[in-house]
């Protein structure tokens, strides 16, 4: 069998094994299943990989038709090229290290068969999401990780706040998808298909550049991008999709689902090229989201929190880097914070695991004599999330922000946003560093880190640190960008030095003391700068009063049901006739015979005045 | 002077009626309307209907009242039946009750509104009566003696049971 | 002997007073026996009225009908006293606003 359809079949087969056999399956059969498929996957995805490195052959294979409805027959087919294989690369190799690491993390969980179902079932959906050729096949990988999402953020249902978060990650991303669902059909009607490269070629036929129709077809998918990838507006649920475990934290909203939106804007670029307003509009949003999710994360006490913030904060910088052009950079972006972001998550998991379950940083403490592995990961992860100078993530937002310089009409307050973010990232990453892990130690951890958690660790290092000389096979895919040959050297001296910067102000405040974090947190304008940036620029709250309390009132208005006040009020007049006309029968003989007199005097009075 | 005589005894039919509307005492009562009946009796006499008069005096105002007479003396009421009937005869009661009777009199003289005639003064005696009703009236006579058959049969069953239990007392 | 030669119209306004008396004594009374009698004192008005219009022409029907009248307030009044007799058994009183069992 063709290897490219077993990529998607081992977690899924999986996934069916591990729900039918309904959690009786012992432990260690399920971590087999549950982990080795995905290491078959990394394993094919491996081979077609080397493969296509030799050749550059972009390989397709149509399994079977899903629907034949007149001229729409979208298939179940894959298409595989230099994109696809970066994303599947990221997707089963750091899926694998997480899947190794989730079997000790839940080892004492009751419900162990579930979490591994739902994760193989999240990365075949994934799976299918980035090899999909139509973009029917991709709505439904792209649904598919949505309901992973939800099942897995609600992994312990019993806690009702759990059930809240995962809804509404899920209600929150659906208005996005909705958006998307309705940018299909209006592709589909304009262009009569949805495979994927024949689409974006008969865009090109049809459409100009900067026609009406492809900048809301683009505009409606943006916001089926946002949503999925946590950007403004649609980003409130990510900070509370953290009430998972911190594996799913890790794979699904660092590594993989999150950059789905960043995936779908990457593969219909075309699209997008043709649609300038949507792309200014990609590039300003990213920019935003970027500022907005480093001030609030500065201002968080929670270490995943902390964590998640920062994730919405560099996707912003992977749309500000597609919204200028600069896809390659976007995607290679991409890879460097799947290493990163997932080596900080699976290691907030490790502190977590380590000391029974404490997420509040300030009861943290002193941790780097007693978690050393642990200790290291952190410090390699935030550099490379800073970007200190030589680690991926370096190279990485280098590109992204060298993009956003060069671009022929020059932009600068992108790329002053986006060293004013890099600066924040390094702030508020060492921040968490220093706090953790220095001074003094306020909670004992009661346990070491396993080596089915350390070698995750490790090699995830290994990636962070060198993860930037990986060369990406994506030179057929995106138009050239222009070169950075003409970008004054004064502008890269600005990008190393501005993370360095930051790591100074760190220690300025947190480590050394030299500067007291708490002047600044006790005056009134500290303490109510810091409460507006902790509830994340009071935005739900906004969501709250705009949209949630006009709803909730209008369903209690409607709770007593207003249009049966119309039928009732006809009820209610006819009994009130009902009782006006018994009152008259009171069965006193006198009443009776004085309405029959009364009834008289009219009749005479009528038969006289006819009479006259 | 007979035509005198005439206005007098509608006076006096008119306010004993009157009288016996309104006397709290039911035996009262029925002496004024008995005097009331006799008058009308006059009345008949007066306008040349001597039959009509006798039967008046007969069976109007001797069984029918008679009867009246005897069942109040047999439900035996008493001075309680007395103040019962006077706190309903309180002015207040009269109005509504005056009105409709005032206004339906009203009406009744604007129906009663046309040219003058009189009486003709003829008296028709019982043999002409007589010969009337047997005549062409005699369904009618029939038909009233089926009524009476029925308020007898009625007036008795109803009446039964009162008299036999009013011996054990209730 | 003959009779007078009374206008018509003052009879029948004296037969209109009584009915309207009879009314009055109906609608006012609560006690059955009053109620009773108001019903004689309007069907003897009725009566006078006819026979006053029998005088007019000449004619026995006014007196025959009288005499019908007569027998159907006979009939009436042999029942509705049995029918007071049976009030007073069952409600011990003769108010008649006691007996309002069939009220609406």
């Amino acid at each position: 069998m063709n290897s490219l359809a077993l990529i998607p079949a081992f977690p899924l087969i999986s996934a069916v094994l591990l729900m039918a056999s309904t959690g009786r399956l012992p432990r260690q059969l399920a971590a087999l299943l549950g982990v080795g498929s995905i290491g078959l996957s990394a394993f094919c995805v491996a081979s077609v990989a080397q493969q296509f490195l030799a050749d550059g052959q972009v390989r397709e294979i149509t399994l079977w038709t899903w629907m034949a409805v007149d001229n729409f027959t979208p298939g179940i087919a894959f298409y595989v090229d230099g994109l696809t294989i970066v994303m599947m690369s990221v997707i089963t190799g750091i899926g694998f290290l997480i899947h190794l690491y989730s079997v000790e993390f839940m080892e004492t969980d009751e419900s162990f068969c579930r979490y591994f179902a739902y994760m193989n079932l999240f990365v075949a959906a994934m799976l299918l999401l980035v090899m999909a050729d139509n973009l029917l096949l991709l709505y439904l990988g792209w649904e598919g990780v949505g309901v992973c999402s939800y099942l897995l953020v609600g992994f312990w249902y019993r806690d009702p706040d759990n059930g809240k978060a995962a809804r509404k990650a899920f209600v929150v991303t659906r208005v996005g998808d909705t958006a998307m669902a309705l940018g299909l059909l209006l592709l589909f009607t304009e262009l009569g298909t949805l495979d994927i490269q024949p689409l974006m070629a008969a865009a090109n036929a049809k459409w100009q550049v900067g026609d009406s129709l492809p900048v809301l077809a683009t505009a409606l998918l943006l916001g089926g991008a946002l949503g999925k990838s946590a950007q403004l507006p649609l980003h409130t649920w990510l900070p509370d999709a953290m009430a998972g475990p911190t594996p799913v934290s890790a794979l699904i909203h660092a590594a993989t689902m999150v950059t789905a939106g960043v995936y779908l804007i990457a593969r219909t670029h075309e699209l997008f090229l043709l649609a300038p307003p949507t792309m200014t509009a990609i590039a300003w949003i990213g920019l935003a989201t970027l500022l907005l999710a480093a001030f609030t994360a500065l201002a968080q006490n929670d270490i995943k929190r902390i964590l998640a913030y920062s994730t919405i904060s560099q996707i912003g910088y992977m749309f500000l880097a597609l919204g200028v052009g600069a896809f390659s950079a976007g995607i290679f972006h991409l890879m460097t914070h799947a290493f990163f972001k997932a080596l900080l998550f699976l290691a907030a998991g490790a502190v977590i695991h380590c000391l029974h379950h404490e997420h509040n940083i300030f009861r943290m403490g002193g941790l780097r004599n007693r978690l050393p592995v642990v200790f290291a990961s952190f410090l390699i992860g935030s550099a490379a999330l800073a970007a200190l100078p030589f680690t991926s993530g370096f190279y990485s937002k280098d590109s992204i922000l060298l993009a956003a310089w060069s671009l022929p009409e020059i932009e600068p307050t992108l790329w002053a946003g986006g060293l004013l973010g890099a600066l924040l990232t390094a702030i508020y990453s060492f921040r968490l560093v220093f706090i953790v892990f220095f001074g003094e130690a306020t909670t004992e951890p009661d346990k070491q880190a396993g080596w089915k958690m350390a070698i995750p660790l490790i090699i995830l290092c290994v990636l962070a640190a060198m993860g930037g000389w990986i060369s990406q096979p994506l030179s057929n895919v995106f138009p050239a960008t222009e070169g950075h040959a003409g970008v004054a050297h004064t502008v890269e001296y600005i990008g190393i030095a501005i993370p360095l910067i930051g790591l100074v102000i760190a220690y300025l405040l947190y480590l050394g003391r030299q500067v007291s974090i708490s002047t600044i947190t006790e005056s009134p304008a500290g303490k109510a700068l810091q409460k507006f940036w902790f509830s994340g620029a009071r935005i739900d709250d906004l969501y709250h009063n705009v949209l949630v309390r006009p709803f909730t009132g209008f369903a209690r208005l409607c709770r007593n049901e207003p249009v049966d006040l119309l039928y009732n009020s006809v009820v209610k007049l006819i009994q009130m006739c009902h009782r006006v006309l018994a009152s008259l029968q009171t069965g006193e003989l006198r009443w009776y015979a004085t309405s029959m007199v009364f009834g008289l005097v009219l009749l005479i009075a009528i038969m006289l005045r006819n009479a006259s | 002077m007979m035509e005198s005589l005439f206005y007098i005894a509608a006076a006096v039919a008119l306010s004993a009626t009157v009288l016996a509307l309104t006397r709290a005492n039911a035996a009262h009562a029925l002496i004024y309307l008995i005097v009331s009946l006799l008058a009308v009796a006059v009345l008949f006499f007066l306008m040349g209907a001597p039959f009509a008069a006798a039967l008046e005096i007969l069976i109007y105002a001797g069984a029918i009242m008679v009867l009246f007479v005897f069942v109040i003396m047999m439900l035996n009421l008493g001075e309680a039946g007395d103040a019962q009937e006077r706190s309903g005869l309180r002015p207040r009661n009269w109005v509504i009750p005056g009105g409709m009777a005032a206004l339906l009199f009203v009406e009744l003289l604007f129906a009663l509104q046309q040219e003058p005639a009189l009486t003709s003064g003829v008296a028709v005696s019982p043999k002409e009566v007589g010969l009337a009703l047997y005549g062409p009236y005699v369904l009618a006579v029939e038909l009233a003696s089926m009524l009476l058959m029925a308020g007898l049969v009625g007036a008795y069953h109803l009446g039964r049971r009162f008299i036999v239990r009013s011996g054990s007392d209730d | 002997m003959g009779g007078l030669q009374v206008p018509m119209e003052h009879v029948q306004v004296l037969a209109a007073l009584l009915f309207s008396c009879g009314l009055l004594g109906l609608m006012l009374r609560r006690n059955i026996i009053f109620m009773l009698m108001s019903l004689e004192v309007m069907l003897n008005s009725a009566a006078l009225a006819f026979v006053a219009a029998g005088a007019k022409w000449g004619q026995a029907d006014g007196q025959i009908i009288f005499l019908l009248i007569l027998a159907v307030a006979a009939a009436e009044i042999s029942v509705g006293l049995g029918l007071v007799l049976q009030i007073q058994r069952r409600f011990k009183t003769l108010d008649m606003d006691a007996a309002n069992r069939l009220r609406g």
